[in-house]
């Protein structure tokens, strides 16, 4: 059933909604998954949903990042109303598309649209790892591309967050052909000379790693975000070997040079802005 | 003789037949011809009903017969004074992809592929053709000298996926994927890619991003491989033939999916029954489609990627409303 949620729809949209915020952790008092220090939850979410204790970084929702990196009443999102269909009509998708839209009230695992952090002008896509594991489908693939051509036809950086167990097996080769099409786009983007810049979020694996992720002019990460191609499990069962405990981590990637830089959650608005304004002349 | 797979198996037991019949009438002097030759005619029309009404999962089997041709199987069938090239100029050597140059039919082309082994020793050598970033690596290399010299590169896809262990995270399994998806989508010269086996995921994927993608009849392409999409899906790896089933993963669902633009046609039973037969047919694919690409300009090479991969995908929208209740 369809409920017009956005009937009128807005230019501008405050983020986060007050809808939104029903997304982090309910109740007065929260409990770090991690080391377990009971934090007020109002305390957890002015930190960025970071543990006061131990730096954990909760999962944050589209709008959530949004909130925490763009400048109030600077948000126009794209593509709001774009949902997914079943084109290998495969059971039981449509109602786990269903499913998650009422968990998260977002129609799909990203969110896409233009802002300004610090005053610099970005064209900004984010990842959610609450619908379908953030998984990339063809609403996901085309919202990002869609936001690339926006990217060129606005002369503006391109900053993504990505939060992906990888393709959505749902649509099988479909979700293979995102891979291709995101990068036939940042290729152009490229070309044009503009800035690329990914942040990769726990977790960004599979085909989302295997394409966007991982060819920004910068690629960085929050802490402790798992990042990698394969599955652990999958890797154990090829190799059998022990594999180290910092493995796919983006300490574990920082080391092996596939990184520029771990930026810690509270610091990431301003590491961005640097960026940003590094970049902010552009040479004719 | 070839090796016979299991939905072959009343084929080749109607040929033991046949043999034992022979054989019988040659010891006993016994005239069995008219009872040989309706068994035969049976026979004929078995293959063609068995063969014509390949189901996915008996197509995945074709697509996995250690008998199959492989890259370098093709190659010298396909091109002459084929030389290959070796390295990653920033690693090593994976055997996993094959690579080099060579001329078809008088014209200079650069040509790279998947290749596993077709033994135990040689899978070994090769990584079951599974390549790590270096293979990856390799063939970007490759692509980019033959850029530089206005050559055509001809990419035959053959993998069961990227190598998924420890070396490939840490030398960047996904970056050299990822690196040639896009590096892929800006080369100035045509890109013919053809799916000759498995093509899975995105370790099939990145040698892909071709201007014309064709598929071998009996090959397949796939997000992932069936196990890997039964295990995910239900948990389950047996249940790879529902998966293939289920997935749309062979060369008539992705042309009627607009993901690939011509299927190749393979001899009956498969390629590894004549693997000259099913070269020429190759080449004469290649033959036409190297010739519409020919035309283009490279602005034109690089413009028609773009739109072909754009237009990939299904989607709706909901009038400006979330699709809830």
């Amino acid at each position: 059933m369809l409920k017009d949620f956005f009937a009128k729809k807005k230019k501008y949209a405050t983020i986060p909604t007050e809808r939104m915020k029903q997304d982090v952790p309910e109740g007065l008092m929260t409990k770090c998954p991690e080391c377990k220090h009971i934090m007020y939850t109002k305390e957890l979410k002015k930190n960025l949903l970071v543990c006061q204790s131990c730096s954990y970084h909760y999962p944050m929702s589209s709008y959530e990042r949004i909130g925490s990196l763009i400048d109030e009443g600077s948000f126009t999102e794209y593509d709001q109303d774009m949902i997914s269909e079943n084109p290998l009509e495969f059971p039981g998708y449509l109602e786990k598309l269903d499913s998650d839209r009422k968990k998260t009230r977002i129609n799909e695992a990203v969110v896409t649209g233009d802002g300004t952090i610090n005053s610099h002008p970005v064209v900004i896509a984010v990842m959610d790892s609450r619908f379908r594991m953030g998984s990339m489908g063809s609403v996901v693939g085309e919202k990002i591309t869609r936001a690339i051509e926006k990217a060129i036809e606005k002369e503006t950086p391109f900053l993504i967050f990505t939060a992906s167990g990888g393709a959505r097996m749902q649509e099988g080769i479909l979700s293979l052909m995102q891979m291709a099409k995101t990068s036939v786009a940042l290729k152009k983007l490229s070309d044009r000379g503009l800035l690329f810049i990914s942040v990769m979020t726990h977790p960004t694996t599979g085909g989302v790693s295997a394409s966007f992720a991982s060819v920004g002019d910068f690629n960085f990460a929050e802490p402790r975000a798992l990042i990698g191609f394969a599955g652990r499990r999958v890797i154990e069962q090829t190799i059998r070997e022990d594999l180290p405990e910092d493995f796919q981590t983006s300490e574990f990637l920082l080391k092996h040079g596939q990184l520029d830089k771990v930026i810690p959650r509270d610091e990431m608005k301003e590491t961005l802005t640097t960026v940003l304004k590094i970049h902010s002349g552009r040479r004719e | 003789m070839v090796g016979e797979l299991e939905f072959e198996r009343p084929i080749t037991e109607l040929k033991k037949k046949i043999a034992e019949l022979e054989s019988f009438m040659q010891e006993k002097g016994i005239d069995l011809t008219d009872e040989i030759r309706s068994l035969e005619e049976r026979l004929s029309a078995l293959q063609n009903d068995t063969y014509e009404n390949m189901t996915p999962w008996d197509r995945v089997l074709v697509a996995r017969h250690p008998e199959r041709p492989t890259t370098l199987d093709y190659i010298p069938y396909l091109f002459t004074d084929f030389i290959e090239l070796h390295g990653d100029r920033l690693f090593g050597e994976d055997q996993a992809i094959v690579g080099g140059i060579g001329m078809f039919h008088g014209q200079p082309v650069t040509v790279i592929g998947q290749q596993r082994g077709r033994d135990t020793k040689e899978n070994i050598r090769r990584n079951f053709g599974m390549p790590h970033p270096e293979g990856y690596r390799k063939a970007l290399r490759l692509m980019k000298q033959a850029e530089k010299f206005s050559r055509p590169i001809i990419c035959l896809l053959d993998t069961k996926g990227a190598f998924p262990g420890k070396s490939a995270e840490e030398r960047g399994q996904s970056e050299a994927i990822a690196r040639n998806l896009v590096e892929m989508a800006g080369l100035t010269v045509p890109v013919i890619c053809i799916i000759i086996g498995e093509g899975a995921s995105g370790g099939a994927l990145a040698l892909g991003v071709g201007n014309h993608v064709h598929m071998l009849e009996n090959s397949w392409y796939s997000v992932i491989s069936p196990e890997g999409a039964a295990s995910i899906l239900w948990k389950d790896s047996t249940k790879a033939k529902l998966a293939a089933e289920s997935m749309k993963i062979t060369a008539p669902d992705l042309k009627e999916l607009g993901v690939i633009d011509e299927v190749i046609e393979e001899v009956k039973g498969g390629a590894h029954h004549d693997a000259a037969e099913q070269s020429r047919r190759i080449d004469a694919c290649l033959q036409e489609s190297l010739a519409q690409l020919e035309k283009m300009s490279e602005q034109e090479l690089v413009e028609q990627r773009y739109e072909k991969y754009k237009k990939m995908g299904q989607f709706t929208f909901v009038n400006g409303s979330i699709a809830m209740n």
